[in-house]
């Protein structure tokens, strides 16, 4: 196999202490073959990361670790011993545990019952409550056992998924994109948390697409692509750009501001002074927000998830009204309007859920162009008529700018993966070349290639003259295409300040709370 | 007179407590299974039906029982192994239901019935008032109390409790913890079937001892939405099947006093006001939220 000759050995592996060792896992899904005779051990007392892009077969493989899917081929042996994980149960007996991406808790429970649910005898759930509070005390990171999951904000949540790991003793914890939801200083923490694992001899398979956080915390890298092994590699040798490049398997462009002193013009959307309530129990309520998008820039919404980042988006885009003076456009108030009214107006906007928001998971591409675009003059709809032929041909056209891949001509949206459908519902509004463009996570679980695309295409759109606003909880993206920075904490929005003398740090403080006086100030 | 009236309110609520306390589990687990009507009404015939052929009450209840389950069973090979929709499944497992109870039954039709025997308990039945009320009902009375009491603690004290409610909540995630869900789903359903069948025999072998075509009279859609209006909260199902029991009586006595108020507003006021109050007290959001099964009716495949 191709993979067998460009692997390194970058560090001698002590072939004592090997805790996971698998050897030629195979797994098969229709035609695609998701992962082909792949090997990887993990030793004890060590942080292994484990890199690939987007559908490169990171997630069959540690599900297979897990026992969720039964391997096609191939072996693992666990501690020197070969076995055959059937089942969830099975690993967490053997002493696997799994932190999963997309949080496997169950909101309407309380903490103490998610943590119930991952043991086969839990016992008196007092006691049990007890010892969570105990352990997640010694960790540092505290959790109320009584509390109901769903009044929890993200950064706890992933703490109740870490502790859940931590009380079944496990000998190897895998963590699928941890970090992805968490503060730069909630980040630190669960670092020192791993750091502090590591030391008592258990054993962490981390995949992120972070490559600065690979380089920093872990002590070995394995880099996945198309189901393959292609290397092996001590990632703090090795530089983001080289981790990059053995993952892509060619250069990753970065995104390339041509023009660092953009030309500000007027102002083409301006929040004044937007309010509004919280519409249900979990929701945030919007408090006094005001910010001004200009031709030219790229203003980006930093914030921790479920600090007001969707409400904000559905008052700016018109899913939920608001007073008509709280948002306007280029021509005035809005505030008021619908979506459609909105878009007419050269407007557009990106939603964060992809399917089901952002696309209608049953219908084909062509006719998901159709739903955003039918009002904008592309002239999709004529004396009440839609003219399918030409929403195949901007389809098309999207497919072909934003390398869209799909198995047969336009397919329904949900046959296509996380990543691809990604790339269409930002390359739909992107391809009308919209004046406002209002984007929620744009690249949210996009590799590396195509979100250096897409982000470059939003410069591209501000510097055409475009007024851009990102909501993200990337920072790293933030600071690659934003000219300004705000931040979202709790409904309060911090002002816009320059991204060239906005720091991490202060992100952070902004994020854990500082936004409210700066707000207000 | 009050007595008798209380007699009554318990005998128009019983089918209905049982039947909501068995759908109320089904909706735990993340099913919609709206064939209650169907499954009730065949517990109906085949009860009487058994009932009539071995004079046994007891054993008519079982078969009533085992009928109910028969008729959920075919809903969760539908709904959990084929995959179909919940709603219209439970849809034609009610209209299936109230063809094949008319056909089994035209033989019945008129044949004087079984009533179940009341239960007298020792003193207890001796006491004024208290006693013929709490004390002198027919078994199946208490089998619905019991079963509340039961469902309740099972929900929210055991374990099995934790992982039906975790299955209705987020079946990904039980998965993913290693949790067959189908099975859940599927003993839940059996469960289900199994009440909705004693509801039926409730009401042709204890309410009216005979059988009348169609004779459930969209009590098992009357259970439905007890289930929701309730919040999914076993003791409120309890409220709201007794409230509605209560009022039905009441109509009764307002026809026969001949208050003048026209019949058709009388009856439809037993449906009027238990959704009424039931929609009162499930005015707190949260607390609705909270309970309201997060995969209600989302069908499940597991990943390969």
């Amino acid at each position: 196999m191709a993979g067998e000759e460009d692997r390194t050995h970058a560090q001698k592996r002590p072939e004592t202490g090997t805790l996971l060792d698998a050897r030629g896992l195979t797994k098969r899904f229709g035609d695609i073959l998701a992962n082909d005779r792949v090997d990887l051990a993990i030793n004890t007392g060590e942080i292994h990361a484990l890199l690939g892009e987007n559908g490169a077969g990171k997630s069959t493989l540690v599900k297979m670790f897990y026992g969720s899917l039964e391997p096609d081929g191939g072996a693992i042996s666990w501690q020197g011993r070969t076995v055959a994980i059937t089942s969830p149960a099975e690993a967490r007996a053997l002493g696997i545990g799994m932190v999963f991406q997309h949080f496997s808790l169950f909101e309407a429970l309380t903490v103490a019952e998610n943590i119930a649910l991952a043991f086969p005898k839990p016992g008196n759930m007092r006691k049990l409550a007890a010892r969570i509070r105990e352990v997640s005390e010694d960790y540092g990171l505290p959790l109320d056992p009584d509390a109901v999951v769903a009044d929890l904000p993200v950064g706890i949540r992933q703490r109740i998924e870490i502790v859940r790991c931590l009380l079944q003793e496990p000998r190897l914890i895998i963590m699928d994109e941890p970090t992805s939801v968490l503060t730069p200083q909630e980040a630190d923490r669960l670092f020192l948390t791993l750091q502090r694992l590591a030391s008592e001899g258990c054993a962490v398979l981390y995949i992120s697409h972070r490559l600065e956080e690979v380089q920093r915390i872990c002590h070995h890298a394995t880099i996945l692509r198309h189901g393959k092994v292609v290397r092996e590699c001590d990632p703090t040798r090795e530089t983001a750009a080289s981790l990059a490049r053995m993952m892509v398997g060619t250069e990753v462009m970065g995104v390339s501001i041509t023009d660092h002193e953009p030309a500000i013009g007027r102002t083409r959307l301006a929040l004044r002074n937007l309010t509004s309530p919280a519409t249900n129990p979990f929701a945030t309520e919007l408090r006094g927000i005001n910010l001004d998008v200009r031709a030219g820039e790229v203003v980006a919404i930093a914030g921790v998830a479920g600090n007001g980042q969707g409400e904000l988006f559905d008052a700016v885009s018109g899913e939920v009204r608001v007073g008509p003076d709280m948002v306007c456009l280029d021509d005035g108030p809005c505030g008021n309007r619908d979506i459609t009214w909105r878009r007419r107006r050269n407007a557009a906007f990106v939603p964060e859920e992809r399917l089901g928001h952002g696309a209608v998971p049953g219908m084909k591409l062509s006719q998901n162009v159709i739903l955003t675009r039918h009002g904008t003059g592309d002239g999709l709809s004529s004396a009440g008529f839609l003219s399918s032929k030409m929403a195949v041909g901007i389809e098309q056209r999207i497919k072909k700018t934003y390398d869209v891949r799909m198995s047969h001509d336009d397919p329904e949206a949900r046959s296509l993966s996380g990543g691809n459908l990604q790339k269409f519902v930002v390359g739909r509004e992107l391809d009308r070349k919209p004046g406002i463009l209002v984007v929620n996570q744009p690249t949210w679980g996009v590799d590396a290639g195509a979100a250096a695309l897409i982000r470059q295409a939003l410069i591209d759109l501000a510097r055409s003259g475009s007024a851009v606003l990102v909501i993200s909880q990337d920072l790293d993206e933030i600071f690659e295409i934003a000219d300004r920075i705000a931040v979202i904490s709790r409904g309060h929005l911090s002002g816009a300040e320059d991204a060239r003398t906005m720091t991490r740090e202060r992100i952070g403080l902004l994020m854990a709370g500082d936004a409210e006086k700066a707000g207000a100030a | 007179m009050f007595e008798a009236v209380l007699l009554t309110v318990i005998t128009a609520a019983t089918p209905l407590l049982i039947a909501a306390i068995g759908e109320l589990v089904v909706e735990r687990s993340g099913v919609l299974n709206l064939g209650v009507e169907g499954m009730m009404i065949m517990g109906a015939v085949v009860g009487f039906a058994v009932a009539n052929q071995t004079g046994s009450g007891s054993l008519g209840v079982v078969a009533a029982i085992g009928a109910g389950m028969a008729m959920s069973a075919l809903f969760a090979f539908l709904v959990l192994v084929m995959v179909t929709n919940q709603v219209a499944s439970g849809l034609a497992l009610t209209i299936l239901g109230l063809g094949l109870s008319g056909m089994i039954g035209e033989a019945f039709i008129g044949v004087p019935g079984l009533k179940l025997p009341e239960l007298h308990i020792p003193f207890l039945s001796d006491l004024p008032f208290i006693g013929p009320v709490v004390f002198q009902q027919d078994a199946l009375v208490y089998v619905a109390f019991a079963l509340v009491a039961g469902v309740s603690y099972m929900l929210f004290r055991t374990r099995m409790g934790l992982v039906l409610r975790s299955v209705g909540d987020n079946h990904a995630s039980a998965h993913a913890l290693g949790y067959s869900v189908i099975k859940v789903r599927f003993l839940a359903i059996l469960f289900g079937g199994a009440c909705a069948g004693l509801a039926g025999a409730y009401m042709s072998l204890a309410y009216t001892p005979q059988w009348v075509e169609n004779m459930t009279a969209g009590r098992g859609w009357i259970a439905l939405a007890l289930v929701v209006f309730a919040s999914w909260l076993p003791w409120r199902v309890v409220a709201g099947a007794y409230l509605f029991g209560a009022v039905t009586v009441l109509t009764f006595h307002a026809q026969a006093q001949g208050f003048g108020i026209p019949s058709q507003f009388l009856s439809s006021l037993p449906y009027l006001a238990t959704i009424v109050v039931l929609v009162l007290i499930s005015a707190n959001r949260r607390l609705t939220l909270v309970n309201t099964p997060a995969c209600l009716g989302k069908p499940f495949v597991p990943d390969r």
